[in-house]
């Protein structure tokens, strides 16, 4: 009895070592995980997902503390990319965090700002132009479609308006397969 | 010298350690979607397997044997696979860090992998000497390789195939196991050759 | 000249339909009532309009500037007076609007003034620069700036290829072309051989347009130059296709991503080469074109059509049969369906074909794919159709990727030979539509990274400025306590000393009533709602940064 213990105590010392030198050695600093994770993420910095932009929501999946479903900007596609990216189970998109809709851009009624500069602070990317008790307009190639704007606007004069499809960002449709009539 | 080609042979393809003796199988289903995690794991499962194969033999032969504790050999075994597969891991997180992501959770999962115990415990009773422990290890983990490389090719395609909504994912995936598993069978014959 | 031709894999041999619209000469369409001409004539830029409506233009004058490495100007193709600048639909498979000049002709034709360009002595770079301005695109099909083609490359161009295969079927503008105007496709492409310093001129000509071959040849022989060759080349669709007419006649074989000009060779169309001439030798910049106009017509020909000219205007010229159902721009193969005949021509319009249920039926239904493998002999690009199908199918576009999906040249040789009809070149499209969508998206959400990440380490530097700042102000302010006590303990102020101080005061006042006075118009007269609104926005925002802190600590 005393024999075995030993034996197996003497073993469990040798591998620790071991185990904590290679530990030591083959040190990795940093989390490419939160990179990539980070790539996937659409970056309209919404802080739909409840966290106050995409890197954080980013790394608080790497930590296993967010579930992949919350980013309502990314889309069905955005969490299939995930899911196969951790190894994780695929999970429909959770409503409390919003629902997918289309693409759309921030426009500002400019005759009725009052420059407020408020839609300034709240626009993550920078994306609206402006200055105290001047006019705003959003850059409409930079925004993201987050929607932060619209809350902070004292008059309610941004309102969210669909890209419209142009020849430039016109896509080929999936082939329509004709089915053929039986009898 | 034969004696070993057909160690090595049979544990490829006669024995495949997954067709036939049907173990391993959780890193089979699971690092078997794209061909270059099925080749890392493959890699990874080799290394860790040989290496597993000979720390056995020189724990069960020196340690356990003289010591009359061949009823810890199980405990033992697992312990070993157990660090082996740990600085596997450190070694390849620091060396190859795409390697690590691909392989992911199933890297650790190899301790547990059946392959990886079942092996040299097969050794012991197949009373193999020390090259022979280790060419037995590396020829199971090269059948292994194959299954999951084979396996993760057919997967490949299938994710384009129509599969009946019903049968995809898992349900197929099974299915094409299986058939490979028969199919496999038929190296069986290679033994009238011996 | 040449003794050996070489051989391109794939490819098929479609009846050709050449001799229906060949018999007839080149004849100038009557002006329509109304043009139309897009400003996005080159395939991927958009000319910037300098006109406005109610103007006046003449023909040939500059209507839109070229704005952009990728870019050509646009001219009016007749004079008249300028409409309406608005988007209207043009041929494109989308049927989408794009930004357009409508000019009302008024009938007179008049010329702008006209001077021929020197090419003698002007730099290759000014040569070029003056056919962008004469806004000469491929006239091909593809519609690429040719003033871009002709720079010279990493390696500088041996062999100028004039293009005459016209392996599409029914498409006959270039066949016409070259046997009327032989001397002046030669001309430009001398003129193009100057401007590029190429040695040799190669023109390929498939050989079922055996006059327009002689008349090349005759033309050639009259200019009496050895380097020039006009090469029948055997007829195989797609012999006319970049890669395999280069192929077919030097033997290069163009690897995947790299361009004819890597290996010193460059390829125009023969119309192309005969704008340059226009543009060159007579001061025209490109404002027409030869459109055939064949299938389904009572008098199928070649017109000489203005750019802009609607196609609706243009089918009474060879007459659509009753049983007409459609048009396409473009041939059987690689065309477009219109959607409408509002749409006007363009400068990569070289062909309107008109069809009936039983000259072009519809596609029959598509059957699942046997793997025949069919498709992969016809592949002139020398492609696996049935992988890409198969990958674009279940839209693993990275796979797709992979088996050099962007290679494909849409010739159709795949759907044309494909015993289950599938069209192929509709998937390809997708899938390529696809991952281009998907790329920009993925630089958009780049910069938007960059931005945010910007924006993060502004604020971050903003605090610490205000910090300091904060930190100076109380440290002066201590200085000036200290003042303050020195000054009590000097002697009185001098008269003229408070006199001085009593104005500043004065103007302290002043500024601080002004300062009260202005009042941030936005949040005065709120309801209660827009209060609270602010007021949750405001709890939300400071609840947002305080779970930032601790991220943006690890950002540091």
């Amino acid at each position: 009895m005393i024999e075995a213990l030993l034996v197996m105590a003497l073993g469990a010392v040798i591998l620790g070592a071991a185990l904590g030198y290679a530990a030591v050695r083959f040190r990795v600093e940093g989390d490419p995980l939160v990179e990539k994770i980070d790539a996937i993420l659409p970056q309209t910095q919404c802080g739909q997902c409840g966290f106050p932009g995409c890197k954080p929501y980013a790394q608080a999946i790497a930590k296993g503390e967010a579930e992949i479903n919350q980013c309502p900007p990314g889309g069905d596609e955005g969490i299939h990319k995930l899911a196969d990216l951790l190894g994780r189970e695929y999970k429909p998109l959770s409503a409390e965090h919003g629902i997918e809709k289309p693409k759309s851009v921030a426009v500002i009624d400019e005759a009725a700002c009052i420059g407020c500069t408020l839609c300034i602070q709240a626009c993550p990317v920078d994306a609206i132009v402006g200055a105290a008790k001047q006019m705003h307009t959003v850059i409409a190639t930079q925004c993201t479609g987050c929607e932060l704007c619209i809350a902070p606007c004292p008059v309610d004069c941004i309102r969210m308006e669909g890209i419209a499809e142009t020849v430039d960002s016109w896509k080929w449709k999936y082939p329509v397969v004709a089915l053929r009539r039986v009898a | 010298m034969t004696s070993y080609l057909f160690i090595i042979l049979g544990a490829v393809l006669v024995n495949n350690v997954v067709f036939i003796r049907i173990l391993g199988l959780c890193p089979f289903m699971g690092v078997s979607k794209k061909l270059e995690t099925a080749l890392g794991m493959g890699a990874a499962t080799t290394f860790v397997l040989t290496m597993a194969c000979g720390a056995s033999f020189v724990i069960d032969r020196w340690l356990l044997i003289p010591n009359q504790l061949e009823y810890l050999r199980t405990l033992s075994f697992i312990v070993t696979i157990a660090a082996i597969v740990q600085l596997t891991e450190l070694v390849i997180q620091k060396t190859s860090p795409v390697l690590h992501q691909v392989l992911g959770i199933y890297l650790p999962l190899i301790t547990t992998n059946c392959a990886v115990l079942g092996i040299p415990l097969l050794n012991v009773s197949l009373r193999h000497n020390f090259l022979e422990s280790l060419l037995f290890g590396f020829g199971s983990a090269m059948g292994f390789t194959l299954a999951l490389i084979l396996f993760a090719g057919i997967r490949e395609r299938m994710e384009a195939a129509d599969v009946p909504v019903h049968f995809r994912g898992t349900a197929i995936a099974m299915i094409t196991a299986g058939l490979m598993s028969l199919a496999f069978m038929g190296f069986a014959g290679l033994d009238k050759y011996k | 000249m040449i003794a050996q031709l070489f051989r391109f894999k794939g490819g098929i041999k479609p009846n050709s339909h050449k001799d229906e619209s060949t018999t007839q000469p080149i004849k100038l369409a009557p002006l329509p009532p109304r043009l139309v001409v897009p400003l996005r004539q080159s395939a991927r830029a958009m000319a910037r309009c300098i006109v406005e409506p109610g103007q006046d233009v003449l023909k040939g004058q500059v209507i839109a500037v070229a704005e952009g490495p990728l870019c050509t100007a646009v001219h009016a193709p007749t004079s008249g007076t300028v409409r309406a600048i608005e988007p209207q639909p043009i041929p494109h498979p989308s049927g989408l609007p794009a930004p357009s000049v409508v000019i009302e002709p008024d009938g007179e034709e008049r010329w702008v003034e006209r001077f021929p360009f020197d090419i003698a002595t002007a730099t290759p770079q000014q040569a070029r620069d003056y056919l962008r301005d004469c806004g000469i695109v491929g006239l091909g099909g593809a519609g690429f700036p040719s003033h871009v083609k002709l720079g010279p490359g990493e390696k500088g161009i041996q062999t100028l290829i004039l293009n005459g295969a016209e392996c599409e079927p029914w498409i006959t503008c270039d066949d016409r072309l070259m046997r009327e105007r032989a001397a002046q496709i030669l001309a430009g492409a001398a003129m193009m051989r100057h401007i590029t310093g190429a040695r040799r001129i190669l023109v390929g000509i498939e050989d079922n347009k055996p006059q327009a071959i002689e008349a090349m040849r005759q033309a050639a022989r009259e200019l009496g130059e050895k380097e020039i060759g006009v090469v029948a080349v055997p007829t195989r669709y797609p012999a006319g296709g970049e890669k395999q007419l280069i192929r077919v006649l030097t033997g290069i074989e163009i690897p995947y991503g790299k361009l004819g000009t890597h290996f010193g060779v460059q390829c125009f169309n023969v119309g192309s080469a005969h704008a340059v001439y226009r543009a060159i030798a007579h001061g025209e910049p490109l404002v027409s074109r030869i459109v055939t106009l064949s299938g389904n017509f009572e008098r199928p020909g070649n017109f000489e059509v203005a750019i802009g000219t609607p196609i609706r205007d243009l089918l009474p010229l060879a007459v659509p049969r009753a049983d007409t159902n459609r048009y396409i721009m473009g041939g059987p193969m690689m065309g477009v369906g219109l959607q409408s005949l509002d749409v006007p021509v363009i400068k990569a319009t070289n062909c309107v074909l008109a069809g009936s249920p039983t000259l072009f039926p519809a596609p029959p239904p598509e059957m699942p794919c046997i793997r025949c493998g069919e498709c992969a002999k016809a592949c002139p690009a020398e492609l696996q159709p049935f992988e890409l199908y198969w990958y674009s199918r279940a839209k693993i576009f990275g796979k797709a990727q992979e088996y050099s999906l962007f290679d494909c040249i849409e010739c159709g040789c795949c759907s044309y030979v494909c015993p289950s009809r599938i069209p192929l070149v509709d998937y390809f499209r997708f899938a390529k539509a696809e991952i281009w969508a998907r790329e920009k998206e993925k630089a958009a959400a780049d910069t938007a990274r960059e931005r945010y990440e910007f924006r993060l380490a502004r604020e971050e530097r903003e605090k610490q400025e205000k910090a300091a700042k904060l930190a100076a102000k109380t440290a002066a302010g201590r200085e000036k306590a200290a003042a303050a006590l020195a000054e009590a303990q000097k002697p009185a102020r001098t008269p003229e000393e408070e006199a001085k101080h009593a104005l500043i005061a004065a103007a302290l006042e002043r500024a601080k009533a002004q300062k009260e006075q202005a009042h941030p118009e936005n949040v005065s007269d709120l309801t209660p709602e827009q209060q609270a609104e602010i007021t949750a926005i405001e709890a939300r925002r400071a609840e947002i940064r305080e779970q930032a802190k601790p991220h943006l600590r690890q950002d540091d």
